[in-house]
């Protein structure tokens, strides 16, 4: 193999159609003209029995083909199959219960996506509330509510585990170092959303589902298991193009399931794009873990053995491939440190929250954040630099190929070399000089340090791990990482590709055309590249996919022996065509020739297209040299042992980064002042394509250490639903890294390549956090790096963005409170019956259908209001009390609607001025919970507000027929900090009774 | 203004890329929706319908505008640019095109229309932009592939390759 051409740096052949609108994604392909849309009705709350779902309604409204709950999805379906045997059992949609805000209870089927989404907001839903479970220690806790009742507990799985001797080695210790960390949940938000077009064939009992999955396709067998047929009777495919995945779209199987039954339902073909509240609400987030790592140090800084306590919240139910989170690492778990003393315990919980999954880095975020805080603490505790002791423990580069504690295998590598080229490179002397100088300015600035191992190309068989010995006996053995790759030549002599990989950006097929040219002798321009995927029609396993980092070592590796195989079978027919031995054929661009005369030559294409036109001319056995397909997996992927111990993944790449921050003391900013990134991941096949991965990565780290979260309320609303409320990093926020690179290629795979797409979002969080913990000179960093958290480590109360409320009154202490008033052209009497006057109401509330009065002081409307991206109906109830006609009232109510849900309480005075005119003073404090939380504070407090406003406006103009308002000034209303949609509208409602 | 009721479908004339097209839209119709679904145009993509991600930017009347946030029935008579007209030729590209062709301005490339028309507008109207001001104008999009490095490299080369052309 010719390396100079492999380390190319080619334009990508996939970009033409993408730069020029020309690409074809999920959304942008045709369908058949039968197909119908899909709306998901969704839980608005954590926790509830579901004790009234009503979906008649939904069912007549024109257009509308059909509507399927629980009891239609369990007809034809079985519970999604997980890796651990629990009594937790895991449907497409809520049945009887709901865990989570945002799980789907119902799904429309309609002719237009408008439709079906008019048909979700006519859904009826009463639930009665559970406590939620909104954190890993409340889970754990022997009082907390159950959220599966079949197992008696929110704990899944305990397991420990012991390698070496730890306990004597933190015997003999000389000091103890332990870090407490919880990392949080984000995700990594590709922007394309999921995607279904799903179809049934009743006579064939056969579904067909195309979709921007993007594996690992092991899950195939989950859906087809879920709708009860045969692996063959389920046909997945996937598009030409997918936006982004970054794992996150492994976990829409349970939607593909849910698509394939409303098709077999409605009797057409699905379609269904997910928007972005659902896929920030519900799709799939990164696990939240709970650690408790202890070090056995020497006084030189020499780790003798490591004891981690893990605790995993994979949300409200252990759904695939949960818990590969939490045993992805399970080989890697002393990161790049030569340390052979190891216990571990780890343990899985559930909560209120969304359930969780693949997303980049997976599981590795959550153990080097842990251990590479720890290795700072150490440096800290025992007055080391933190440089020193990573080297330290670093593993030597004549230990390689180093088995590690728990049974990982790492293929190569020259850590010590790796830190110092970085150091030197990048530049560290430099830095330490800076963040002297800014020290000497009074500045807060930091470095932070991080040694990290890259696992790629996952072991099928790590998630076993977590079985016992026994169960795993009993299971059967699984291990392994099978890559597909099929290289052929057509009848004019021209050569395609097809890899089971699924790319979602990462040019595979340029870097395939790449590796493939440079075996066959031709131009990278010469090969076609197929990467969509066809279980029915294409070569497949299920490691097929595109996750953990997999593609450059195992994929382009196993194309790479196809290609070398039909190489050799095309040499054969050459020598025999040019009439001399095989070993004195050359192939050299684009022709056959003899090794001692190079003008007797065969063209490529020639000698490739024979098998089709003379096939009785080939001689030897087997069939003509037409095809060739490859599955390929490593033999270093064995099973985990008897003693647990597992080599997780085939490959180990190496990063050492290092930074500078500065903390502005005064508003919690963090800013990166430079970055430098170090890798080693093996033979670099494209360097484009690799400091994309690095560059990507990098920013994706960022947003989780300093931005991101996937942050709920204690009432288990969700309120990150937006790109408002969960602000992914755009280009004022992220600087450019500095990339280096060393280079020790992998013994283990065909090219030498190892993963590179992951590294930073295992090293990056951490690195700055370290950073930060250098900068504030504190123990403890909470992720994400955010103003608010910053300002919690320094120990210093968040400045009020409020401004002082106008009238705080009783309702301050709700999550949204304000006040205001106008004074009106009217009399306080007038006022008063308008404002019992349902007819009244009716006109002047805001988006209000119906008020209907109930008894003397209660009253039901029925509103629609929309803030953002989401709007509906919603069902308000108000009760008035404590009347003084015509001069006050107290007020209570409660908005449900498909959305959301609010409770708020008020008081309205209605004041004299003089004989004509009315002050009308109001005040009110209310809480929001359920989707419409997800909108979040910024876009609530704002519609709220002008709800209110255009409520009194209204009445203003409706009091005084004959006059405008005197004052309309828009109320006061204070800034809440948690918006709401629903409680707006209680509160406008609940004005609107007094 | 005209009063279009809820449901009933009307004809929305626009020119897209310089050419006059007529299509159906309830007054509820996103312009996304009506430039991908009715138009055919799926090259403008949306990715969160709220106005933030910025996938969805084209020019309206030569202004950058959020097609998901517009309504369709908005754009009656009015000049429209998607990324389908930016290229010059079916079998060429625009120099900024080109461009993030060869600094892999792009992955996925499911955000990159939406920044090639913000960043066309911008080299458009400011020749001269700085690396600052490109950054300011691309912070209106969300891209979670390239971390921008590679984007901002290839807005700075086209700035150049302008200029050298102009």
């Amino acid at each position: 193999m010719n390396s100079d051409t492999l380390n190319s740096d080619s334009p990508r052949i996939e970009d033409g159609p993408l730069v020029t609108g020309r690409g074809r994604f999920m959304d942008d392909l045709p369908v058949s003209v039968r197909t119908a849309q899909m709306a998901v009705f969704r839980s608005s709350v954590a926790h509830a029995r579901i004790a009234r779902l009503n979906v008649d309604e939904a069912r007549l409204l024109p257009g509308v083909l059909a509507v399927i709950t629980s009891r239609e999805v369990m007809a034809h379906t079985a519970p999604l199959a997980v890796g651990i045997r629990v009594p937790v059992e895991c449907w497409p949609v809520a049945v009887d219960r709901v865990r989570y805000v945002g799980e789907p209870v119902a799904v429309v089927v309609a002719e237009s996506r408008y439709i079906a989404e008019d048909a979700v907001d006519l859904i009826e839903v009463d639930y009665e509330p559970y406590e939620p479970v909104m954190s890993i220690d409340h889970a754990l806790k022997a009082d907390a509510a159950i959220l599966h009742d079949k197992l008696g507990s929110n704990l899944c799985s305990d397991r420990s585990f012991c390698y070496g001797e730890p306990d004597a080695a933190f015997e003999q210790s000389d000091h103890t170092v332990s870090v407490d960390v919880l990392y949080p949940r984000n995700s990594c938000t590709p922007i394309e959303t999921y995607g279904i077009v799903a179809d049934y064939d009743a006579h064939t009992n056969t579904y067909e589902a195309l979709t921007n999955f993007q594996g690992p396709f092991s899950i195939h067998t989950v859906v087809a298991r879920a709708l009860k047929v045969a692996g063959t009777q389920l046909r997945l495919k996937t598009p030409p193009d997918s936006g982004g995945s970054f794992g996150v779209k492994q976990a829409q199987f349970p939607y593909v399931v849910l698509a394939c039954v409303a098709a077999r339902v409605a009797g057409v073909p699905v379609k269904w794009i997910e928007d972005r509240v659902e896929h920030l609400t519900a799709s799939v987030s990164a696990t939240s873990r709970q650690t408790t790592l202890r070090a056995a140090v020497s006084s030189e800084g020499r780790v003798l053995a490591l004891d981690w306590s893990q605790v995993e919240d994979v949300g409200a139910f252990i759904r695939a491939p949960e818990p590969a989170t939490l045993y992805r690492m399970m080989g890697n778990m002393c990161g790049a440190y030569d340390i052979q003393n190891l216990r571990i315990r780890n343990r899985i919980v559930m909560t209120n929250r969304t359930p969780t999954g693949l997303n980049r880095g997976f599981g590795g975020p959550q153990v080097y954040y842990a251990l590479e805080r720890l290795m700072q603490r150490i440096a800290v505790e025992l007055k080391l630099d933190p440089v020193d002791v990573i080297r330290t423990n670093l593993i030597r580069s004549e230990q390689f190929p180093y088995r590690t504690a728990s049974g990982g295998l790492y293929d190569s590598g020259d850590y010590q070399l790796s830190v110092d080229e970085a150091l030197r490179q990048g530049g560290f002397g430099e830095l330490v000089t800076r963040r002297n100088a800014a020290r000497r300015e009074g500045k807060r600035y930091g470095i932070g340090t991080t040694a990290c191992v890259e696992p790629s190309v996952s072991n099928m068989g790590y998630i076993t791990a977590v079985l016992t010995p026994e169960e795993r006996a009993k299971a059967g053995p699984k291990n392994g990482a099978i890559s597909t790759a099929t290289v052929s030549v057509d009848p004019s002599g021209s050569v395609a590709v097809h890899v089971a990989s699924v790319p979602q950006g990462q040019g595979h097929r340029t870097v395939l055309a790449n590796v493939v040219g440079d075996e066959l002798g031709l131009d990278a321009a010469e090969i076609t590249v197929v990467t969509e995927l066809d279980t029915t029609r294409d070569g497949w396993s299920i490691a097929s996919g595109n996750y953990s980092s997999r593609f450059a070592a195992a994929v382009c590796g196993a194309a790479s022996i196809a290609a070398d195989r039909l190489r050799l079978r095309l040499t054969e027919v050459a020598a025999s065509q040019l009439n001399v031995r095989v070993d004195e054929v050359r192939l050299i661009k684009g022709a056959f020739s003899c090794a001692d005369d190079a003008t007797r030559a065969i063209s490529f294409k020639r000698v490739a297209s024979t098998g089709h036109w003379a096939p009785g001319t080939i001689t030897g056995d087997g069939p003509p040299p037409l095809r060739e397909t490859v599955f390929w997996t490593p033999p270093e992927l064995a099973a985990p042992d008897a003693d647990d111990r597992v080599n997780s993944s085939l490959c180990h790449g190496f990063i050492f980064d290092f930074c500078g921050v500065e903390v502005d003391v005064d508003t919690g900013q963090v800013t990166i002042d430079k970055y430098v990134t170090m890798h080693d991941c093996g033979r670099v096949l494209h360097q484009g394509m690799v400091d994309g991965q690095i560059t990507g990565g990098f920013a994706h780290a960022v947003g989780a250490a300093i931005y991101e979260e996937l942050a709920y309320a204690q009432d288990g609303s969700f309120v990150a639903g937006t790109f408002a409320d969960y602000p992914v990093p755009t280009s004022m926020e992220i600087p450019d890294p500095v990339i280096l690179h060393t280079c020790t290629p992998s013994p283990f795979t065909p090219l030498g390549a190892k993963g590179v797409g992951e590294g930073n979002t295992m090293s990056t969080p951490v690195c700055l956090a370290n950073a930060v913990a250098d900068a504030l000179d504190v123990d403890d960093v909470q992720l994400p790096l955010s103003p608010t958290n910053i300002l919690k480590m320094m120990n210093v109360a968040e400045p009020e963005t409020s401004t002082p409320a106008a009238s705080p009154g009783a309702f301050a202490s709700r999550p949204i409170h304000g006040g205001g008033s106008v004074t009106v052209n009217a009399t306080p009497l007038k006022i008063w019956l308008m404002l019992l006057d349902p007819q009244t109401l009716r006109e002047i509330v805001p988006g209000c259908h119906s008020v209907d009065r109930v008894s003397g002081t209660d009253f039901v409307a029925h509103v629609r209001f929309g803030v953002g991206p989401v709007s509906g109906d919603y069902k308000v109830e108000i009760g008035l009390f404590d009347l003084d006609e015509p001069h006050s009232a107290s007020l209570v109510g409660n908005a449900t609607g498909a959305l959301g849900n609010g409770s708020g309480e008020g008081r309205i005075e209605l004041k004299p001025v003089d004989k004509t005119q009315t002050e009308i003073v109001w005040e009110y404090g209310a809480h929001a919970g359920g989707r419409v939380a997800s909108v979040g504070s910024r876009l609530l407090n704002g519609a709220t507000r002008i709800v209110m406003n255009r409520f009194f406006e209204a009445l203003g103009r409706q009091a005084q027929d004959e006059g405008s308002p005197s004052g309309a000034e828009p109320g006061s209303d204070n800034e809440p900090e948690t918006g709401l949609i629903g409680r707006a509208l209680d509160r406008l409602l609940k004005r609107g009774d007094s | 203004m005209r009063r279009i009721p809820a449901n009933e479908q009307v004809r929305v004339s626009v020119e897209v890329n310089g050419r006059v097209v007529t299509g159906q839209a309830e007054s509820r119709t996103l312009l996304s929706d009506f430039l991908r679904h009715e138009l055919g145009l799926t090259g403008t993509h949306v990715g969160c319908e709220h106005g933030v991600c910025g996938a969805c930017t084209i020019r309206i009347d030569g202004d950058i505008a959020r097609s998901c946030l517009k309504l369709a029935v908005q754009v009656e008579g009015a000049s429209i640019e998607t990324i389908e007209g930016l290229a010059p030729a079916p079998d060429s590209l625009s120099v900024l095109q080109q461009a993030f062709v060869e600094h892999h301005g792009l992955q996925c490339g499911f955000c990159t229309p939406g920044i090639l028309i913000s960043l066309d507008t911008l080299l458009r109207n400011e020749p001269n932009a700085d690396e600052m001001r490109i950054r300011e104008v691309l912070s209106g999009h969300l891209c979670r592939c390239t971390g921008y490095t590679p984007i901002v490299k290839a807005a700075l080369a086209a700035r150049d390759r302008l200029k050298e052309l102009d």
